[in-house]
C-alpha cells in the first residue's frame, strides 16, 4: 500500500517537473524586487534565476535622466577574455538606478543582453574547450563611473558552460552601486572529469541574479519573557504523571528477582532439613519428586 | 533491545548535561604546565638599599615590569601592562618605589617596590608628541619630597613621588624642539633641558628644578645640521654628530655659553671609514662610535680635544656609568671572542686600569651580547665585585658574576610568533631485564600506595608521596613516542629567530636554536621570523628518519626583501640546511603531496606572484606537474579592500630559466568598495582539520549534509569608520558584514549585515560553521554568531528510491564549478567578555564533539562547548531535539567558572591559542601562548576511550585475587563438605 503511493507520488512529481517544458514559457523578464524582500525572514533556498533572453535590447544609448522620482536608467558592460587574452566588451548590463529618500542608491530591474560570438570568438573558445582554459569575465566594481576602484573579475573553466546552447549563470553581489563580486557559472552542475563537448548552437542562455546582502539574525533578547515564559511552559507542558510502575520498573524487577530466589531458597531450606531429619527411605511424597536427583547423589 | 537503547540514549543525555571536565584540587599539574616570563629586557635598574640589593627591576618590550630575585632569577613580582602602554623608561625613587612612564610618556605610575602594588597614577598631557624622558632628582629635595622630572609631549613636568602630584610644569613652545636630553648638573638645584630645533639649531634651557622657572635660554646655529643620537660625556657637555655623520661635534654649556668644536672622524681614525653612529651611553668622558662594524671607544680630554682610547672590530656592548664611590664611576664592557665573551669592567678614569677581566664561555645558541646593566657588591673582603645582567640577541636574560653564569632566564619564549608540533622518537627495544624489574617494582608500589590513598588507609606522608609522584611521574616526560600520542615536541619560533623545542610532558626546553642563516651579516641584516611549517614528517621510515621543520624567514621588514628558507631537525635541533632565496615570501601553501621521502611539497608565492615550488627536486615537479590545474590559491590586500584568487599558468619566462618558478593568473576578484567596507578578519579552515562524517542526523531522523568544502574563507568587513575603538561611532554609522566566500571561484556562498555593530572580529572555522565575536553597540554588548552552512545538493541522497535506481550522486566527485547549492544557518547570542583569541579543539578523528576555546580579556582560556553555539537551538525543543543534545535557548552564552581550561592560572598577556590532536580519540592537546604559556590536556567528552590516570589497577588486581582465592577456598570448602556428607 505504501510503496504504490510513493510510486504515485513519484509519478505525480516526474509529470509536475517535467509539465512546465511542454507548457506556455514565458518571455517576460521576471524582476528579482529586492526591496521587497522580507527582513530577517528566513532566506530562500536559492535565489530563482531570472531567465532573460539574449536578445538585444533596444536602447543602446546612454540614458541617465535625473527625475524627480529619482529612477534612472544606467548601463555598463560586461567584458570578456579568453584564456590569458585581453578583455573585450562582450555585452551589457541595464538596470534602473532608484535613489531613495535616505540617500541609499540601488539597482533593480536588471537586464543582460549578450552580444553573440564573432567567429574569430567561436575559434578562441573551441581553442578554450579543447585545452580545458579558463573563460574570463569583468565587470566594473562601481556601475555609475566605470570602472571604479578596479574590475571585478570571474572566471569558469569553458568546459562548464556548453549544454544546449552556452549557458551561464551570473549572481551579481551589489552594495548600493558598488558590486562587490559576481559568482560567474554554469547554471547547474559541472561535474569534475570534464569532457570536451562542443555546443549545439553559439548563442548564449544568460540568468542574472541581483543579491544585496541580507540582515543578520538578531540576538533572541529574554528580558520579561524568561519569567513568564518559565511560567507559562510550567502551565502547557505539565510533566506527565507517571505511575510507579513506571517509574521504578528498572528496580523492581531485579528486586523482585531477588525476592523470588530468596523465597525459593527459603523453601528449599526447611524441606531439606526436613529431608535431613527423616531417614532416607523413599517416602512417596510430593517433595521427593524435587529431591529426587540430589538424593540419589547423595546414595551414589 | 528497545530498553537497552533507551537506556544508551539516556546516559549519553545525562552525560552529555555536564560536558565540562572540571578539574579537582590536586589533580592541578598532572597534565598542565606554566611557565612564566617577562620577555627581552630593555631597562634594568638595581636596587641598592637595605633587603632590595637582592632584586633587579627590569621593564620589556612585551610591556612587562618585574622586580626578579638576583641569586636565582625569579619573578618577585611582576605586571604586564596592555598592548599600547609601552613602557618609554623606569627608575627607582626615595629607595622603595619604581617609577614607570608609558604609553607614549603620558602615564606616570609608581609601584612599590617590595610588593609590586601601585602606589599612584597620574596623567600627563602636553601640547604636541614628542620623545619621553624619565629623570628622578635624587639629591633634590622641594618640601621634603623627591622630585621626577619628565619630559613628554613638549612639556617638562615635575612630580612629586610621594603622591604623584604634579608640582610645576614649563612648556616648550618652540615647534621644532627635538629635546634629546634632561640633565641635572650633580649637586645643584638646576636642570638642563638640551635639544635641537629646525635641525641646525641647538637650544639650551636652563631651569630652576624647585619652581619650573626659565633661568637661562641659549641657542647656538651648527650650519651642518645634527643626526640620531647624542651622547652625554659630562654634565655640561654633549657629543653629537653632524647631519653627514662624518664630523663629530662636542658641544659644551658652560655656564649657559654654548661652544661648538668639530673633529672630522677621519682625523681620529685615519681615513674615512663610512657614516658613523654614536652608541647612547652615559660615562663621563668617554662615548663610543660605531663605524661599520668597528667600535671606537674616545675620550674627550678639556675643550673639545678628543682622543682614541681603542679601536676593536670584537661585537662590543658597553653599560651605563655605575658610581662606585664618590666622584668615581665604573662601566662594564662586553666582548665576543670565539666561544667566549670576555667583561671588563673599567673606571671611567683610566681606560687601561680594569677593575674586572673575566671570561665566560657561552653557548652559540644565544647569539650576541644586546645589552649590558652593571651593578656592584660589596664582597667578604670588603672590595668591590661587580656582577652584569646582560641581554643577549635570543631575548634570554642572563646573570654573569665571578666569572660564572650565575642563572639565565629564556625570556624569547614571551614572544612566540609560531607554534607547529613534532612527534617524538619511536622506543627502541632492548630494554635491560633490571631497568624492567625496577620498574614493575616501582610500579607496583605506587599502586600499592594509590590503593592505600583509595582505601583511606594512608596517612599524611604517604598521600605527599602519591601527589609529588602523580606530578612528576617520569612517564609523561619520556623522550619517546607514547601509545596515546601524548607526548609531542612542541616547536616554537620566536620573535628573536630562535627555535625552541618544548616537551608536552613538563614544558621543559629540549633544545633549542639560534637560526645561524638568519644572522649571518653579509646574507641578511635584519631577519624577521615569519612561520613554521612541518617540513617532513616520516611514517614509513619512522625509525630511521628524524622529522624537521621548515622556518620561513625574511631579510629585513618590507615585503618583496628576499626570503630566507631553513631547515631544522626536529629530534636533534639540529640545521639540516638553509637556503637564501632570491625571491621575497608572500605566502607559502604547504600542498598536500609528498615525494617519496615523505617532504612535504610546498608553494611558496612571492610579492610578484611567482610561485616557487620547493623542494627543487625533478620528483616534486613530477607531482607536481600532475596537480598543476588543480592548485588555486587567494590573496587579500586588507589596506586595498580587494582580494583575489590566483591560478597557476605556465613556467617563469624570465631569462635565468628556473623549472621551480611558475607564472600566476588572476581568476578573480571581490572589490569591497572602499567608502562603506573595510577588511577586518579574514579566517579559514585548518589545513589538517579531520571531520569524520559529512551528514548531520537531526533530531526527525532526517539527514542533512554539512557543505565541507576546504576552500571556504570567512571575511568580515566593517565600516571604515568603525574600524577604530569601540564607542567611537554611532550604531547608525557602523555595520559587520560576515562573507563566505569560496576560494577556488570567487563566489560568495553566503553574506550577511549586522547593522549597528563593530569590531574587533575574532572568528574560528572549523568544519561546516564559523563562529564570530564581535561588539553590538544597539545593546552594547559583546555578541557571538554561528553560521552553518549545509550541501543541499546532497539533500535528496537520502531518497532510498535514487539509492535503488543508482541515481544518487554520492560517488560522484564534487567541483567547485558546480554552481552550490547551500542553505546557512545562524544564530547570534551575548557574550560577556571581550576577547583576546579564538580557537576550537581538534581531535584525530574528529568524532569528539568540538569545544571552543576562548582566550578572554582577564588572559584565561575558556572552554565553551559548540553546543551553545548551535543555530538551532530553540525556546522549547521537542523531546526528540533533547534527545540529540539541544540545548534550550538563551540570549546569552554560560560562562561557568570550572570550565576555565587555565583553572586559576592566568597566561598574561595571552596571544594565541593551539590545538593539537593526541592519538587518543578524545583527547587534545591545548597550548597557549603570550608572555606566560600553558599547556594542558582536554577531554571535550570526557576520556570514554581510556581510563584515567588515576585509576587503581592494584584494586582491580587485588580483588581478582580475593575472587580467585574466594572461588579456592568455597571449592575446597565444598568438597569437604560433600566428603563429610559422604561418610555419615
Amino acid at each position: 500500500m505504501k510503496t504504490t503511493e510513493v510510486i504515485v507520488a513519484f509519478i505525480l512529481t516526474l509529470s509536475l517537473l517535467s509539465f512546465p517544458s511542454l507548457g506556455f514559457q514565458s518571455d517576460e523578464l521576471l524582476v528579482d524586487d529586492e526591496e521587497f524582500g522580507l527582513e530577517g525572514a528566513p532566506q530562500p533556498r536559492s535565489p530563482e534565476p531570472i531567465p532573460s533572453r539574449s536578445q538585444p535590447v533596444t536602447t543602446p544609448t546612454r540614458k541617465r535622466h535625473s527625475d524627480l522620482d529619482s529612477d534612472s536608467k544606467i548601463q555598463f558592460s560586461l567584458d570578456h577574455a579568453f584564456g590569458d587574452s585581453d578583455f573585450t566588451p562582450a555585452g551589457t548590463f541595464s538596470a534602473r538606478l532608484k535613489t531613495w529618500s535616505h540617500g541609499g542608491q540601488t539597482l533593480t530591474k536588471l537586464r543582460f543582453s549578450r552580444n553573440s560570438f564573432t567567429d574569430e570568438e567561436k575559434e578562441k573558445f573551441k581553442n578554450l574547450l579543447e585545452s580545458d582554459d579558463f573563460y574570463r569575465i569583468r565587470l566594473p566594481s562601481n556601475v555609475l563611473s566605470p570602472p571604479g576602484r578596479d574590475f571585478i573579475i570571474s572566471s569558469v573553466k569553458a568546459r562548464c558552460l556548453p549544454r544546449e546552447g552556452l549557458d551561464e549563470h551570473f549572481v551579481i553581489h551589489m552594495e548600493g552601486i558598488n558590486v562587490l563580486a559576481v559568482n560567474y557559472g554554469s547554471p547547474g552542475s559541472c561535474p569534475y572529469p570534464r569532457n570536451l563537448k562542443l555546443p549545439a548552437k553559439w548563442s548564449f542562455n544568460s540568468h542574472t541574479v541581483l543579491k544585496n546582502s541580507e540582515q543578520a539574525p538578531r540576538a533572541p533578547v529574554f528580558t520579561e519573557e524568561i519569567l513568564g515564559g518559565e511560567n507559562g511552559e510550567g502551565e502547557v507542558v505539565p510533566p506527565p504523571e507517571r505511575s510507579f510502575w513506571a517509574k521504578y520498573w528498572m528496580y523492581l524487577i531485579p528486586l523482585g528477582l531477588i525476592v523470588m530466589n530468596a523465597i525459593t531458597q527459603a523453601m528449599n531450606l526447611p524441606e531439606e532439613q526436613a529431608a535431613g531429619q527423616v531417614p532416607a527411605q523413599g517416602q512417596p511424597s510430593g517433595g521427593a519428586v524435587q529431591r529426587g536427583p540430589s538424593s540419589a547423589v547423595r546414595r551414589r | 533491545m528497545a530498553i537497552r537503547s533507551f537506556l544508551f540514549l539516556l546516559l549519553l543525555f545525562f552525560s552529555s548535561l555536564n560536558p565540562i571536565l572540571s578539574l579537582y584540587e590536586d589533580q592541578v599539574g598532572l597534565m598542565d604546565w606554566h611557565q612564566q616570563f617577562i620577555g627581552k629586557v630593555k631597562q634594568a635598574v638595581f636596587h641598592t638599599q637595605k633587603t632590595g640589593r637582592k632584586r633587579v627591576v627590569v621593564s620589556t618590550e612585551e610591556n612587562v615590569i618585574a622586580s626578579l630575585d638576583l641569586r636565582h632569577g625569579e619573578i618577585f613580582w611582576r605586571h604586564v601592562l596592555a598592548t599600547n602602554d609601552v613602557i618609554d623608561g623606569i627608575d627607582i625613587a626615595i629607595g622603595k618605589y619604581v617609577i614607570t612612564l608609558s604609553s607614549g610618556g603620558s602615564i606616570l605610575r609608581a609601584w612599590n617596590l617590595p610588593d609590586g602594588q601601585m602606589v599612584w597614577e597620574s596623567s600627563l598631557q602636553g601640547p604636541k608628541h614628542s620623545k619621553s624622558l624619565l629623570l628622578v632628582l635624587t639629591n633634590l629635595k622641594v618640601d621634603k619630597d623627591n622630585v621626577v622630572i619628565v619630559f613628554t609631549n613638549g612639556r617638562l613636568h615635575a612630580v612629586s613621588s610621594i603622591d604623584g602630584e604634579v608640582l610645576w610644569k614649563k612648556d616648550f613652545e618652540a615647534e621644532s624642539l627635538d629635546v634629546q636630553q634632561v640633565i641635572q648638573p650633580p649637586g645643584s638645584d638646576l636642570v638642563y633641558v638640551v635639544g635641537f630645533a629646525a635641525s641646525s639649531q641647538f637650544e639650551m634651557y636652563q631651569i630652576n628644578a624647585r619652581n619650573g622657572e626659565l633661568l637661562k635660554h641659549e641657542s647656538a646655529a651648527f650650519s651642518g645640521g645634527f643626526l640620531g643620537e647624542v651622547s652625554l660625556v659630562s654634565s655640561e657637555t654633549l657629543v653629537a654628530l653632524d647631519s653627514t655623520g662624518s664630523i663629530l661635534l662636542t658641544i659644551s654649556f658652560h655656564n649657559g655659553k654654548i661652544s661648538f668644536q668639530q673633529t672630522p672622524i677621519s682625523n681620529l681614525v685615519g681615513d674615512s671609514l663610512g657614516p658613523a653612529a654614536i652608541t647612547p651611553s652615559s660615562v663621563t668622558g668617554i662615548f663610543s662610535l660605531k663605524v661599520n662594524a668597528i667600535t671606537i671607544f674616545i675620550r674627550v680630554i678639556g675643550e673639545g680635544k678628543l682622543e682614541v682610547l681603542e679601536k676593536t672590530n670584537l661585537k662590543t656592548a658597553v653599560s651605563d656609568a655605575l658610581s662606585i664611590s664618590e666622584g668615581k664611576q665604573a662601566f662594564a664592557l662586553i666582548q665576543h671572542a670565539g666561544s667566549e665573551i670576555h667583561l671588563t669592567v673599567k673606571p671611567a678614569d683610566d681606560w687601561d686600569g680594569n677593575l674586572l677581566k673575566e671570561s665566560i664561555k657561552m653557548d652559540r645558541q644565544r647569539g650576541l651580547v644586546h645589552k649590558v646593566f652593571i651593578n656592584n657588591y660589596i664582597r667578604t673582603d670588603r672590595s668591590y665585585g661587580f656582577r652584569v645582567l646582560i641581554v643577549m640577541e635570543d631575548h634570554s636574560l642572563l646573570l654573569l658574576q665571578q666569572g660564572e653564569i650565575v642563572w639565565s632566564r629564556e625570556d624569547g619564549l614571551a614572544s612566540i610568533i609560531d607554534v607547529t608540533t613534532s612527534e617524538l622518537p619511536v622506543e627502541k627495544d632492548g630494554v635491560s631485564v633490571a631497568k624492567v624489574e625496577h620498574n614493575l617494582f616501582e610500579w607496583l608500589k605506587g599502586h600499592m600506595l594509590k590503593l592505600k590513598g583509595t582505601l583511606m588507609l594512608a596517612s599524611p606522608e604517604d598521600m605527599a608521596a602519591i601527589q609529588s609522584m602523580r606530578l612528576k611521574s617520569s612517564e609523561k616526560s619520556k623522550m619517546t613516542r607514547d601509545h596515546n600520542g601524548f607526548r609531542k615536541l612542541l616547536i616554537v619560533l620566536t620573535r628573536a629567530g630562535k627555535l625552541f623545542a618544548l616537551h608536552t610532558g613538563d614544558g621543559r626546553i629540549v633544545w633549542s636554536h639560534l637560526l645561524q642563516s638568519l644572522h649571518k651579516p653579509q646574507a641578511c641584516q635584519h631577519l624577521i621570523g615569519l612561520n613554521l611549517y612541518q617540513w617532513q614528517v616520516p611514517h614509513h621510515h619512522a625509525m630511521d628518519e628524524n622529522p624537521s621543520v621548515l622556518v620561513v624567514g625574511r631579510c629585513g621588514p618590507s615585503l618583496d626583501a628576499p626570503g630566507v628558507l631553513s631547515f631544522v631537525d626536529t629530534y636533534t635541533g639540529k640545521e639540516l640546511s638553509s637556503l637564501s632565496l632570491a625571491h621575497s615570501v608572500a605566502q607559502v601553501i604547504p600542498l598536500p603531496y609528498t615525494d617519496s621521502t615523505e617532504q612535504r611539497l610546498h608553494l611558496l608565492i612571492d610579492a610578484d606572484q611567482h610561485a616557487h615550488l620547493y623542494p627543487k627536486t625533478p620528483e616534486a615537479i613530477g607531482i607536481f606537474q600532475r596537480e598543476f590545474s588543480n592548485i588555486y590559491w587567494y590573496s587579500v590586500e586588507d589596506d586595498n579592500g580587494i582580494i583575489k584568487g590566483h591560478a597557476l599558468k605556465s613556467k617563469c619566462t624570465s631569462e635565468v630559466a628556473d623549472e621551480f618558478c611558475f607564472d600566476s593568473r588572476e581568476l578573480w576578484s571581490v572589490v569591497f568598495p572602499s567608502e562603506s567596507e573595510k577588511i577586518i578578519a579574514t579566517v579559514t579552515r585548518k589545513l589538517n582539520e579531520v571531520v569524520h562524517t559529512q551528514a548531520k542526523v537531526i533530531a526527525d531522523q532526517d539527514v542533512m549534509y554539512k557543505y565541507l568544502s576546504r576552500n571556504l574563507l570567512f571575511v568580515a568587513t566593517a565600516a571604515p569608520k568603525a574600524s577604530g575603538e569601540i564607542g567611537s561611532v554611532t550604531p547608525e554609522e557602523s555595520w559587520l558584514v560576515a562573507y563566505l566566500i569560496d576560494t577556488v571561484t570567487g563566489r560568495i556562498l553566503h553574506r550577511v549585515t549586522h547593522h549597528g555593530s563593530q569590531g574587533p572580529v575574532h572568528a574560528v572555522f572549523s568544519e561546516n560553521w564559523v563562529v564570530y565575536h564581535y561588539f553590538n553597540l544597539r545593546v552594547h554588548r559583546y555578541e557571538m554568531s554561528v553560521i552553518e552552512i549545509y550541501d543541499q545538493s546532497r539533500a535528496d541522497d537520502k531518497d532510498v528510491w535514487k539509492l535503488v535506481l543508482g541515481k544518487h550522486n554520492l560517488t560522484s566527485p564534487i567541483s567547485s564549478y558546480s554552481r552550490p547549492e547551500v542553505i546557512t544557518k545562524s544564530q547570534s547570542y551575548f557574550f560577556t567578555h571581550s576577547l583576546k583569541s579564538i580557537a576550537v579543539t581538534s581531535t584525530a578523528k574528529g568524532i569528539t564533539s568540538k569545544q571552543l576555546l576562548i582566550g578572554t580579556i582577564g588572559d584565561q582560556v575558556l572552554a565553551l562547548d559548540k553546543r551553545f553555539l548551535d543555530p538551532r537551538r530553540s525556546v522549547n525543543p521537542t523531546q526528540a531535539e533533547k534527545e540529540e543534545g539541544i540545548i534550550p535557548l538563551t540570549d546569552l552564552l554560560p560562562i561557568i567558572p570550572q570550565s576555565y581550561v587555565t583553572h586559576a592560572l592566568r597566561v598574561e598577556g595571552l596571544q594565541g591559542i593551539v590545538t593539537v590532536p593526541a592519538k587518543l580519540e578524545s583527547t587534545t592537546l591545548v597550548f597557549a601562548h603570550g608572555v606566560d604559556l600553558f599547556f594542558t590536556q582536554l577531554a571535550p567528552s570526557r576520556t570514554y576511550d581510556s581510563l584515567t590516570e588515576d585509576f587503581s589497577y592494584a584494586l582491580l588486581l587485588i580483588t581478582i585475587v580475593a575472587l580467585v582465592a574466594a572461588i579456592f577456598v568455597t571449592w575446597i570448602l565444598s568438597e569437604r563438605k560433600e566428603l563429610q556428607e559422604k561418610w555419615r
